[in-house]
């Protein structure tokens, strides 16, 4: 029987991590992930989940240790952001292409300079890369849904890959939602125990992270991008068996009101719910549109992609950092590229806002979908097209 | 060690990569001639050799074996004939032998 | 084979090579002698984990690597947060019943650039968690792997790719940090210098230090022939001259108090240490002398240091 809690984000990751039963924790503060760790460390020092909370030194440290600890056979969880995160950038690497499955909660938030505490995604973007598995969470539900899920497609052993879970910092980690909490017993047959089969064990000696040559490199990474690519099946095998156990079924891509709509807007994370009325307001005025809820960033749901646009002429994508030099906003550039293979005929409009925590309204966000519609028609007016920028 | 593991190709397809950089077998270094680095091969005189082990005990290669009786002689398919043995051998029962002569 | 063991005297050494042969390690190699000594001690019940450093490259190519235990390469500075992962998740993992009970060594060994400088804070955190762990330092003086270049543990004056003899200024100008003092500092259980001149010494102090319950640090001198311009044979007895010079004191740290292993009654001059290697060759007699008179107030300073400490124990 669920019940329901009044939890900001961040205590609803932390509420994944403790029902998880994780083992390790290894974490170092940086706003806005504070209350993630220091709610896990109260669970810890109250007796209500037993694992070892390591304050390490450092971020780079944290990523670390969680990778010593997934390897000697440990759930491992953590959490971070921003300058934390770029300062275990290397790290995400090694725990991905050593099949360590990490479950991460990322708090993001926009990276220095300037000096800043408030949220948006330029740390996220900066992972793409990594071979880390992502989720965008749109709230609170959705964080501890897709935590808790992350764990078992992390741990698959047809997966074998770290999964990072992004949740808008402040926005969503410092603002209380009501979430309803499953049992623990109901999570435990939904999440089998952690094993392995690469734990480093005496009886059975292995080398991890021999030197390789310019011989064999090149198909360690074929195999780990083929493995990524294929671990998107899991993640929607998994994403029914929550929904057929616990009510709520996740999509890499969810649409709203977008069947025969003509136009339609893309967005992600907790903004995407301001986006969601925006387009209710204009269907009242008479606009043929409907929203995209982006959940799943990597693998990239490309076959979910085409068919969400399937009946739509425009698409404006919704985009909460910059790329500096690059498109619009980074995933403005991954979606037009995916486009590119199976719509060559769809407009596509980038605008990037929100940045740095700042507040977009409903009002706002209409005037993305009216701008939106004008760069799709008439092409781009500014170099790079920004809503809510003063100038 | 495992008696499952088995030496993995040495230039594989991507397909027998999907575990990624985890190697699975420990200890291939055996396979590997270091023998033929060396320009001087240590010998060893059994009448001076008091069986103390020094020469096997420091041999950064682990390329000194013992024999049937006791003494010590080099591991010529692994010694690199540095020549640490010959320093260390409390009896200069070892001298460097140039290879081909 | 397992269980097989040689009598040297009152010390038995395992026969088990847990670092094979075949490694591609450099003739004399200091390095081998220490990891191949210190694993023997250790035995197949370690998980090995070592920086980028000579030992990621000559011991660790794929297909084939030296290490018959669990081995992996870490970043090059956060092999000891890695091992912390490790420790805490074996003490974890058995508390909850998860992992039978058993005693799985965690070792790093990592080299003087990656301890000294880059892994320092990795090192210091580690440390003052208290995680249980061993750490060997094998110091060969430099960032041997990438090609000789200075440390801060490279000493006073000797050549490097990155100090290297110049018409202006040759040689490191800065003294070599003392790593041991800085780890003694964090109180930890145990922390020791040792070298594989002095092996049975150096065996026993792995030994306390896999027994002992928590951080245990070991400062290793580790000749280097190739880096150091010295004959490839030469490794064993070098290390003898830096013991019995006092360049490379051989002492321990036992929970504060410290001890001297090895006291020779009377140290040589520096200068029979100095001569044979390369990397001093340019030393004029004035940097000898000045070596000489650092050499000996260290020695002084670590003698006052083994009385003081003793009655700080006391209070």
């Amino acid at each position: 029987m669920s019940r329901r809690v009044p939890l900001e984000g961040s205590f609803a990751a932390a509420e994944a991590a403790k029902m998880a039963d994780v083992d390790v924790v290894a974490a170092y503060p940086i706003t806005p992930q504070t209350h993630i760790i220091e709610r896990i460390s109260e669970f810890v020092n109250n007796g209500e989940l037993k694992a070892a909370f390591i304050p390490v030194e450092s971020e780079h440290s944290a990523m670390s240790a969680c990778w010593g600890a997934s390897g000697a056979g440990a759930r491992a969880f953590t959490a971070t952001a921003s300058q934390g995160f770029f300062l275990m950038h290397e790290v995400l690497y090694f725990v991905a292409g050593m099949r360590l499955p990490v479950v991460m909660a990322v708090s993001n938030r926009a990276v220095g300079p300037p000096a800043n505490i408030w949220g948006d995604y330029s740390d996220a973007m900066s992972a793409t890369y990594t071979g880390w598995l992502q989720v965008f969470a749109a709230n609170n539900q959705e964080i501890f849904d897709l935590t808790l899920a992350a764990f078992r497609i992390a741990e698959d052993p047809r997966v074998l890959l770290p999964f990072m879970v992004h949740l808008d910092g402040f926005t969503l980690s410092h603002v209380t939602e009501a979430v309803l909490l499953p049992e623990q017993a109901e999570v435990d047959a939904f999440l089998p125990p952690y094993k392995n089969p690469y734990m480093y064990d005496p009886d059975n000696p292995m080398a991890y992270g021999a030197v390789v040559s310019p011989g064999t490199y090149g198909e360690i990474k074929k195999a780990q991008d083929i493995g990524i690519r294929e671990s998107k099946a899991v993640i929607k095998e998994v994403w029914k068996d929550f929904g057929d156990r616990f009510g709520r079924y996740y999509n890499p891509i969810d649409s709203y009101k977008a069947d025969g709509a003509k136009t339609l807007l893309m967005a992600v994370g907790a903004l995407s719910e301001t986006a969601k009325v925006a387009v209710d307001r204009k269907r009242e005025q008479g606009e043929s549109v409907g929203l995209l809820t982006l959940h799943l960033w990597r693998p990239f749901p490309f076959e979910e992609l085409a068919e969400a646009v399937s009946g739509a002429e425009r698409l404006i994508v919704f985009d909460r950092a910059p790329t500096l030099g690059g498109p619009t906003g980074p995933i403005i550039g991954e979606v037009k590229a995916a486009l590119f293979d199976c719509r060559k005929d769809m407009k596509v409009a980038g605008i990037i806002g929100g940045m740095c925590g700042r507040n977009l309204e409903v009002e706002e966000f209409e005037e993305v979908i009216e701008r939106g519609i004008d760069i799709c028609d008439k092409g781009r007016q500014e170099m790079v097209e920004t809503v809510g920028i003063r100038g | 060690m495992s008696a499952k593991q088995t030496r993995p190709p040495e230039f594989p397809t991507w397909q027998e990569m999907r575990s990624g950089n985890i190697l699975q077998y420990a200890g291939g270094a055996k396979n590997y001639r270091t023998g033929d680095w060396r320009t001087d091969r240590p010998v060893v005189d059994k009448s001076k050799c008091i069986k103390c082990g020094m020469c096997w005990l420091l041999c950064p290669d682990a390329a000194v074996k013992q024999n049937e009786d006791g003494t010590y002689e080099a591991n010529l398919f692994f010694c690199k004939g540095c020549g640490i043995c010959v320093r260390v051998c409390p009896k200069d029962a070892i001298t460097m032998v140039e290879e081909g002569a | 084979m397992e269980g097989e063991f040689i009598k040297f005297g009152k010390n038995l050494v395992s026969k088990e090579e847990l670092l094979s042969s075949g490694h591609r390690a450099c003739q004399g190699c200091g390095l081998a002698i220490t990891i191949r000594l210190a694993l023997k001690v250790l035995g197949k019940d370690t998980i090995c984990i070592t920086r980028a450093s000579c030992w990621s490259g000559v011991g660790s190519v794929y297909p084939d690597v030296a290490w018959e235990v669990p081995w992996m390469q870490s970043l090059f500075e956060n092999a000891s947060a890695v091992a912390s992962g490790i420790s805490a998740a074996h003490e974890i993992l058995q508390e909850k019943g998860k992992m039978a009970p058993r005693k799985i060594n965690t070792v790093v060994f990592a080299g003087d650039g990656a301890t000294a400088d880059i892994g320092m804070s990795a090192l210091s955190g580690t440390l003052e968690r208290g995680h249980d762990m061993v750490y060997i330092c094998l110091d060969n003086e430099a960032y041997m792997n990438t090609g000789i270049q200075r440390s801060s543990a490279t000493p006073y004056g000797a050549a490097t790719s990155t100090t290297p003899v110049g018409r202006v200024t040759s040689g490191q100008q800065t003294q070599k940090k003392d790593v041991p003092a800085i780890v003694a500092a964090h109180n930890v259980p145990y922390v020791a210098t040792a070298c594989v001149s002095y092996p049975f010494d150096f065996m026993n102090k792995v030994k306390r230090a896999a027994e002992i319950k928590g951080p245990s640090y070991i400062h290793v001198y580790s000749v280097c022939p190739t880096g150091w311009r010295v004959a490839a044979d030469f490794t064993v007895d070098l290390g003898k001259l830096a013991v019995e010079t006092g360049v490379f004191p051989l002492y321990e740290v036992v929970n504060g108090v410290y001890n001297l292993n090895v006291n020779p009654a009377k140290l040589k001059p520096v200068e029979e240490y100095l001569k044979p290697q390369g990397r001093f060759r340019h030393l004029k007699p004035e940097d000898i002398q000045e070596i000489q008179e650092t050499v000996q107030k260290n020695w002084k300073v670590l003698k006052a240091k083994i009385e003081a400490s003793k009655a700080m124990a006391a209070v």
